[in-house]
């Protein structure tokens, strides 16, 4: 068994490209090492050194600041650099998790904590009904054959090209107080309503504005599920006048349920994730309505005057345990679909 | 050829002399937020530093205010940041200042000019370093929007009135002319405790421990929560958004929004400018409580970081521009309450000030002369923002109905406990 390949024949004439020819230069200075190191090592042991380099890079950059935020998570003060952090045990999770109960954010020590928690949970759940929903609905109209459909697909996919803090900006100019969407309303005779100040409606537009930006994404891997159905399922169907509802409801969401599932675990992990929309949106506001977990580590760490790393460590790292299980699930699922 | 030698030998000789030039010449960073125009104003005292220095450059990082509180902190935990830097956080970045005595020619005056106020700068225990210069003396007070009281015929309360007229006063006056916002009062810490403190709260004890509740606290916070529910103030300031998180209402004020807009003396230049002929503004003594009629003290300083490699060199940046005529011109450009003693002394003249801002600047200059004892404690006080913080988030709380007042209360006492604690972890 021979891993690297033989050397190709050196290509000559005026047919070679300059690209085979680099290609061929490049092959020649790194193949004699690696052949020296085939013969050190081993075959079997080979592709391990050419993962090398990722695993190095996704160290350093992944597991090492996994490692450094554990270290914080359980250090107190305000001092910046590990070493010179008191060790205070876990200390930071004790005082996170203290509650009287924990479904009366209220009753805890660090009830902002367990609000960021309630209402993300809150996010969570309307975002995915709303964003499955709509996404679903959505590609089973881009897979009409209807007019104009290439530029419907763009439209809805465009959103997604926009930057997070693009979209919120966006909207918070059509929401405001003297917003587009309030002079329309008020041209109709009505009062102007601040969207931001009543948290009902703060935590609907930020449901809104979210699935606006992210649901062309979603449109486009449920359109790739649609469209991989076999047509002549369909056919079939309409010989035997299966109803269009009934088509749907036991042909096509059966067959679309692998991909279903994709965007709803990506969707759960996005929502849990949230932080820059909502933040530059609502500010986290009305009193903490919109305050979402992964900005109450934000302050916790940044903006507050006492910057408390420790705290804002363990709760990232419970917030890491969470996602770490929702993608497990997702690993869990895709796997199955593949088998 | 022997010409052409000696040619080539001159140009070598000059460019390596040039390079050496070059390389002799050292740059600063400044780190520098803007509220109007002072950072063209120091960007131009910066040019002529150069003209008069060779051997330094500046080079000036304009940032929004939001940086400096929350970017520059960390920066300095990591040894990192720029050589000088512009901040109202004074307290909370002491420890990481460079004390420029051992390096300015003149630091007797230096002390003299800026005493009351170096005393901000300072990490406690510690009476003599000379970390900086005020770059400006605030004052907090209201701005009235005169041309809305004339539409609505209602009288303008009198220099003493108390806040229960002037509320009542802007409440009549916005229902009579359809203003959004009869009063407006930045959502920031130290905004609110300019009420607190005419109401009597004391924040410390004697010992300097943090008292925060007491009675005049809880009048202050109760007329806050009574506003927000009878209409005075709207919830889209205090109630929109959460934890200590700043909005001002400047934009709203400059639109004819908002019939009192309790800011302070940095805003002079900036109405000056925006505003325009728009409409009447003027500036009016603080309101008046049970115990004072005080606003609260503050400003932002320039100061030097310890962490510079070039401390000399800073130090005689510092030296230049905190000097009485530079710093007076400072003032006078971007209209500035000084907060140096001898210039303040001799008096600023603002030439470029419309008769508006002329008369603003007065009232908040007479304005100092009546800021209480307490408030110049509190502002001096290590522990003043972390209470400012604690304090905004929970009464924005309670303002926009998600707890009562009591909790407030108890939560404020909570955090203010935690982060001294926090802050305390050493190793």
């Amino acid at each position: 068994m021979t891993l690297i390949a033989p050397p190709r024949a050196r290509p000559r004439g005026p047919s070679a490209s300059l690209l085979d020819r680099f290609g061929h230069a490049v092959v020649r200075v790194f193949e004699p090492p690696f052949r020296a190191l085939q013969r050190i090592l081993g075959v079997r042991r080979m592709p391990y050194v050419f993962l090398l380099p990722n695993a190095v890079f996704f160290g350093l950059f992944v597991f090492l600041p996994i490692g450094i935020n554990l270290v914080y998570s359980v250090t107190g003060g305000t001092a910046l650099f590990p070493s010179q952090r008191p060790y205070v045990g876990p200390e930071q999770y004790a005082y996170l998790l203290d509650c009287g109960s924990y479904l009366d954010p209220s009753t805890c020590r660090e009830d902002h904590f367990w609000r960021g928690v309630a209402n993300t949970l809150k996010f969570t759940v309307f975002q995915m009904v709303a964003m499955v929903l709509f996404s679903l609905l959505a590609a089973l109209a881009l897979n009409r054959p209807i007019r104009g459909r290439g530029f419907f697909r763009a439209v809805f996919f465009f959103p997604v090209l926009l930057s997070p803090v693009v979209v919120a900006l966006i909207w918070k100019w059509i929401l405001q107080r003297d917003g587009l969407l309030n002079a329309a309303v008020t041209s109709l005779g009505g009062q102007k309503i601040l969207f931001f100040v009543d948290p009902s409606w703060a935590m609907f537009w930020s449901v809104f504005v979210s699935v606006w930006a992210h649901m062309g994404f979603y449109t486009l891997i449920l359109l790739a599920g649609l469209q991989a159905i076999p047509r002549d399922i369909y056919e079939a169907a309409e010989m035997d006048g299966t109803r269009p509802w009934r088509v749907l409801t036991r042909i096509t969401l059966p067959l679309l349920w692998p991909n279903l599932l994709v965007v709803l675990v990506l969707v759960l992990i996005r929502s849990v994730q949230v932080f820059d929309e909502v933040f530059v949106l609502t500010g986290g506001g009305p009193g903490t309505a919109t305050q979402m977990i992964v900005q109450y580590i934000y302050t916790t760490a940044f903006a507050n005057q006492v910057q408390n790393f420790g705290l804002a460590a363990a709760a990232s790292v419970l917030l890491g345990a969470v996602l770490f299980v929702l993608t497990l699930l997702q690993l869990f699922l895709t796997r199955r679909r593949a088998a | 050829m022997k010409k052409t030698g000696w040619a080539v030998g001159c140009a070598l000789a000059l460019s390596v002399l040039g390079s050496g030039y070059a390389q002799a010449q050292t740059t600063l960073r400044m780190m520098w937020y803007s509220d109007g125009n002072e950072g063209e104003v120091m960007a131009d005292l910066l040019k002529r530093f150069e003209d008069k220095n060779k051997d330094i450059k500046v080079v000036l990082d304009q940032v929004p205010f939001k940086a400096t509180n929350e970017t520059l902190p960390v920066q300095l935990a990591a040894g990192q940041g720029p050589d000088m830097a512009r901040t109202t956080d004074m307290g909370g970045i002491a420890p990481y200042m460079l004390d420029l005595r051992p390096y300015l020619k003149d630091a007797a005056t230096f002390e003299r000019n800026y005493a009351p106020f170096l005393e901000w700068m300072r990490v406690p225990g510690d009476a003599k370093s000379i970390p900086g210069y005020m770059t400006q003396l605030t004052v907090t007070g209201p701005f009235v929007n005169k041309t809305l009281f004339e539409q609505a015929g209602v009288p303008m309360p009198s220099p003493k009135a108390t806040w229960e007229e002037w509320a009542k006063a802007v409440n009549t006056v916005a229902d009579k002319v359809q203003a959004p916002f009869p009063l407006a009062l930045d959502r920031s810490g130290h905004r609110f405790f300019g009420l607190a403190v005419s109401q009597g709260a004391k924040v410390m004890d004697a010992k300097g421990d943090p008292a925060v509740i007491d009675e005049g606290f809880k009048r202050a916070a109760q007329l806050v929560v009574d506003w927000h529910k009878s209409g005075v103030m709207s919830k889209e300031l205090w109630g929109s958004v959460s934890g200590a998180a700043y909005r001002g209402a400047n934009e709203e004020f400059k639109n004819a929004q908002v019939v009192m807009y309790l800011s302070g003396s940095w805003q002079i230049a900036q109405f000056d400018k925006t505003v325009g002929d728009a409409f009447d503004w003027v500036a009016v003594p603080t309101p008046c409580g049970p115990a004072n009629c005080s606003g609260m003290p503050g400003g932002a300083a320039l100061v030097g970081i310890k962490a510079t490699k070039h401390p000399a060199e800073v130090a005689r940046v510092l030296e230049y521009l905190a000097s009485d005529d530079v710093v007076s011109e400072f003032y006078s450009r971007t209209l500035f309450v000084p907060g140096n003693l001898a210039v303040a002394k001799k008096g600023v003249q603002y030439p470029s000030a419309s008769p508006q801002a002329a008369a603003a600047l007065k009232v908040f200059g007479d304005a100092v002369a009546s800021i209480d004892p307490v408030a110049y404690k509190i502002q001096g006080w290590t522990n003043s923002r972390i209470v400012f913080n604690a304090v905004i988030s929970r009464l924005g709380q309670a303002v926009a109905g998600e707890t009562t007042l009591d909790e407030a209360y108890k939560r404020i006492e909570t955090d203010v406990a935690q982060q001294i604690a926090e802050r305390n972890k050493k190793q």
